[in-house]
């Protein structure tokens, strides 16, 4: 694995920037006036109650979906990017398949994807199951093919939607080891999660959403020593906030 | 009923003495509807697809209207071939009318409407699951295409197996188009409406069960081939 950790690593990702970001549907604002910008390749967790627009600022700041306000800015070259979903989406094809085809997506030359697909494999625990349809795996087993297609894109920066919500203690284990890989290989990192613990593992920096609204963007410590906002208060307390 | 009896005597000993007209017959018959199938599967699965993609002004007009064109009356689609081909017609120069290939003409017309609209469907409802890891992985919607029906393979062969249905089931286009002339442009059912209207009804039974055999073997194999693949993709 170690040569597809020297291909890309130019020293520095382009800045991020989400200004005066909002999007409304059927005129009811899910997320308004969100401005933040995302530097270096840290680990960014989105922490915030359920409808507090985390899956939606991962889709704004990715471009699945264009914002209704503001903009979603790179200052510089747009970077290589990839998204792991809640539900990982996989084709009806085998495990390998999947894999071979994202590298076919991304200009991989035909002779090579084999091998570094099953290199994917074998690196994410998947390599016996290389020729099982991906559809039959289990949860944990899809998201971790999920993981490695991700891999295989050699993203610099990584879009996490709530990867780990439907799965098991060894299966969230997996995905928060792949994660601090990513992050090793220099690769920026905005994950969203509702588990407080998962992110006190894993944040570096927290955004903290509470109806479509942003609260908080400040260092994990301090966030979780002494949140600036009530809300964010009584989120950490356990409260119910919305 | 000793017709009846006659009837399935009279299909089991053309079918057993290999009749070479009724071997005739059968071979024009798939070959039409079999290039019917194909030629429509072939424009039909993108064109479905890119209507299930792409959303443009005047595309509900058209989704409803190649729906109403899967029930596209077989003697009106060989009446507009007919006009098409004719002499006088605009194609006229071609000399299409009354050969196989003019057969085959109106029976993509009738089978591409159904293929259409049913993969259309198909291919909508696998979009919005895929959509997003797709746009993910950077792919514009004219590289969503392949994968999309690629991906709908097992339902899309159900499609094209309707699509065959309807080919070799009509009469009226291929009746008008073709003409029925013995050896030349006679198929299965266009044999069938001319013995039965002689009076030869053990004759036209006899193909008729041909024709139910024929159209159930090529769906028996559709099915055998779907089934393995659906046991091998989960």
């Amino acid at each position: 694995m170690n040569d597809m950790l020297q291909v890309h690593t130019p020293a520095s990702i382009a800045p991020l920037e989400l200004d005066g970001l909002g999007f409304t549907h059927r005129g009811q604002p899910l997320l308004s006036d969100l401005s933040l910008r995302l530097d270096g390749c840290r680990r960014t967790l989105v922490l915030g109650p359920n409808g507090a627009g985390k899956s939606l600022l991962m889709r704004l700041a990715h471009g699945l979906l264009p914002p209704t306000h503001g903009r979603v800015r790179w200052q510089g070259e747009v970077p290589r990017q990839a998204m792991v979903f809640q539900r990982p989406v996989l084709l009806k094809r085998s495990a390998l398949a999947n894999l071979t085809y994202a590298l076919a997506v991304h200009g991989t030359p035909r002779l090579r994807r084999r091998t570094l697909a099953r290199q994917a494999l074998e690196r994410f625990g998947l390599g016996a199951l290389a020729h099982r349809p991906a559809r039959v795996l289990s949860g944990g087993e899809q998201q971790r093919l999920a993981l490695a297609r991700a891999w295989l894109l050699e993203p610099r920066m990584l879009f996490l939607d709530e990867p780990t919500s439907a799965l098991d203690p060894a299966a969230i284990k997996a995905v928060e080891d792949a994660v601090t890989d990513f992050h090793w290989r220099g690769t920026r990192i905005l994950m969203s999660t509702h588990d407080l613990h998962q992110a006190r593992r894993l944040a570096d920096e927290v955004i903290f959403l509470c109806g479509g609204r942003l609260l908080e963007h400040s260092p994990a410590e301090r966030f979780f020593t002494a949140p600036a906002t009530p809300q964010a208060a009584a989120f950490l307390r356990g409260e119910l906030v919305w | 009923m000793p017709q009846h009896d006659s009837a399935f005597a009279t299909a089991l000993a053309l079918i057993l003495d290999l009749d070479p007209t009724l071997l005739g017959i059968v071979v024009l018959s798939l070959q039409v509807s079999l290039s019917a199938v194909l030629i429509a599967a072939l424009l039909a699965l993108p064109l479905g697809a890119a209507l299930a993609l792409w959303r443009f002004p005047g595309r509900g007009v058209l989704v409803v209207a190649l729906n109403a064109l899967m029930g596209l009356p077989p003697v009106v689609a060989g009446l507009a071939v007919y006009l098409l081909l004719s002499r006088a017609g605009p194609l006229g120069e071609l000399g299409l009318l009354f050969t196989p290939g003019a057969m085959v003409v109106a029976q993509v017309l009738l089978v591409l409407p159904i293929i259409a609209a049913l993969t259309r469907q198909q291919v909508e409802e696998l979009h919005l699951e895929y959509r997003e890891q797709l746009r993910s992985l950077g792919l514009s919607r004219l590289r969503m295409i392949p994968t999309l029906l690629w991906d709908a393979r097992l339902g899309l062969m159900t499609v094209v197996l309707a699509g065959f249905g309807r080919a070799s089931a009509e009469v009226g286009a291929v009746m008008i188009v073709g003409g029925n002339i013995d050896g030349v442009t006679r198929v299965m059912t266009t044999a069938i409406v001319l013995e039965t209207s002689k009076g030869n009804l053990p004759l036209a039974l006899g193909l008729g069960i041909v024709l139910l055999g024929l159209v159930g073997l090529v769906n028996a194999a559709a099915h055998l081939v779907g089934e393995t693949a659906r046991r091998r993709l989960g």
